[in-house]
């Protein structure tokens, strides 16, 4: 007999206190290997405003393209000790967000096809019941986004396109100089984020 | 199919999880995708996710109704359950987060600006780490029922908010838990935005007399259910 699922239900809008952890923006904070990225941008409603009461939890290979996961059996590749691969970040009153990780490595998708590097995202909000999960992909790598068969689900080319960050003005933070992307993260409406099913 | 696909966790029957289109709830008007998500299968990066082996979330905060110098105000309570897959498997070492209002019904928030008191001995903030056979524990106080905008006169039900992890990206999961014979449950839209009637008992958490503790505090016990994986294909 299956047990029912526990349903979800939203963060509501007085979560801050408790679940806002600003050193968890910055997933190079141990010391991992690999090149420095910075990724920025902001999450607006339906109406085009901000959302200071929504927030991010991104999931992502190391430098390598190796998960700090007992499932990922890549032995192939190094595990970073000092790379979590996981990371929480709040908006500002304005809805802005930045956080700061390592480009990942490419990592398997199913049967033989190769993913695009990429940082799995989920959205959680007042006013969402269930968290949204979406992507964040780099421009840098058309090619092997051309090939992704996640964004080959994605049959609209503008919906699709959604997910391929935009590279924006290289930042210096913390004595490092970093290339920065913009993601924007769309609740609703014109150019509305591309969200998965998974 | 590959033989080194990754098994994948078990989709969510249709029901199982609340609609984000749901306008009983007003927040979630302009906060809903209008585009139906897109079905993919699970890759590596789904059925990863990050683990709690080493204490790189802080400590742990089990009782918060030792985190000040006095004590809350309030009823005392014992929550305790076990995070579970599916099929009753326990789910160890995987992070619980939760969060509440104060017995006044108010959180320790800047912007909750309800018209109860703030407790200076009470923040309502806890976290574990789930033990070997799934279990998680906290002691804290009974949260107030509050009022919110989203209709006239609408108050929450009592509830405490959670945010488990499980062993995957896929299984991630925030919820809340609410008490039993609660009259505000049958009118609380987030509560009732999970379709299921088996689902909505679920998030109900029962008055357990062997979790009371004599002279001190009431036991409430409540499970949270994660997806469970596929069964396993077969490797050609
Ligand atoms: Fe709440």
């Amino acid at each position: 007999m299956k047990l029912p699922l526990t349903g979800s239900q939203t963060v509501g809008p007085f979560y801050h206190f408790a679940l806002d952890r600003p050193d968890w923006a910055d997933l190079t904070r141990n010391g991992a290997k690999g090149e420095k990225i910075r990724i920025e941008g902001t999450i607006l409603d339906g109406d085009g405003a901000p959302c200071p009461d929504a927030f991010l939890e991104v999931w992502q290979a190391n430098a390598a393209g190796r998960y700090a996961h007992p499932d990922d059996r890549q032995e192939d590749k190094k595990l970073d000790s000092r790379f979590l691969g996981f990371g929480r970040v709040s908006p500002d009153a304005k809805g802005r967000y930045g956080f700061t990780t390592i480009r990942p490595g490419a990592v398997p998708g199913r049967g033989n096809a190769l993913q695009a590097p990429h940082i799995a995202v989920n959205v959680f909000a007042r006013g969402i019941l269930k968290h949204l999960v979406t992507r964040i992909y780099f421009p840098d790598f058309a090619e092997a986004n051309e090939a992704d068969p996640v964004l080959g689900a994605i049959d609209d080319a503008a919906h699709r396109a959604t997910l391929i960050a935009k590279r924006g003005k290289a930042k210096k933070i913390g004595g490092a100089t970093m290339p920065v992307y913009r993601f924007d993260v769309i609740l609703q409406g014109a150019g509305e984020t591309a969200f998965f099913d998974i | 199919m590959s033989a080194r696909d990754p098994i994948p966790y078990r989709r969510e029957k249709p029901g199982a999880q609340p609609p984000n289109d749901y306008p009983l709830y007003k927040s979630t008007i302009k906060r809903h995708p209008k585009r139906a998500p897109v079905r993919i299968a699970q890759t590596l990066t789904e059925v990863t996710g990050p683990t709690f082996t080493k204490p790189w979330y802080g400590k742990a905060l089990a009782d918060l109704t030792k985190m000040h110098k006095g004590e809350p105000l309030g009823e005392r309570i014992i929550l305790a359950g076990r995070v579970l897959d599916e099929d009753g498997r326990p789910v160890p070492g995987t992070l619980v987060e939760m969060w509440q209002a104060n017995a006044a019904g108010r959180y320790a928030h800047p912007r909750d600006q309800h018209d109860a008191p703030l407790d200076p001995n009470f923040t309502g903030f806890g976290q574990v780490v789930t033990d070997a056979k799934g279990e998680w524990r906290f002691v804290s106080i009974k949260p107030g029922h509050y009022p919110w905008r989203n209709t006239h006169n609408a108050w929450r039900a009592q509830h405490l908010h959670f945010s488990v992890f499980g062993p995957a990206f896929a299984t991630r999961i925030v919820t809340q838990m609410y008490f039993p014979g609660d009259p505000l449950l049958a009118a609380d839209p987030v509560f009732n935005s999970v379709p299921d009637a088996k689902g909505r008992d679920a998030l109900i958490s029962r008055y357990d007399a062997d979790l009371s503790e004599p002279e001190w505090a009431l036991g409430f016990r409540w499970d949270m259910v994660l997806r469970g994986r596929a069964a396993t294909p077969r490797e050609n």
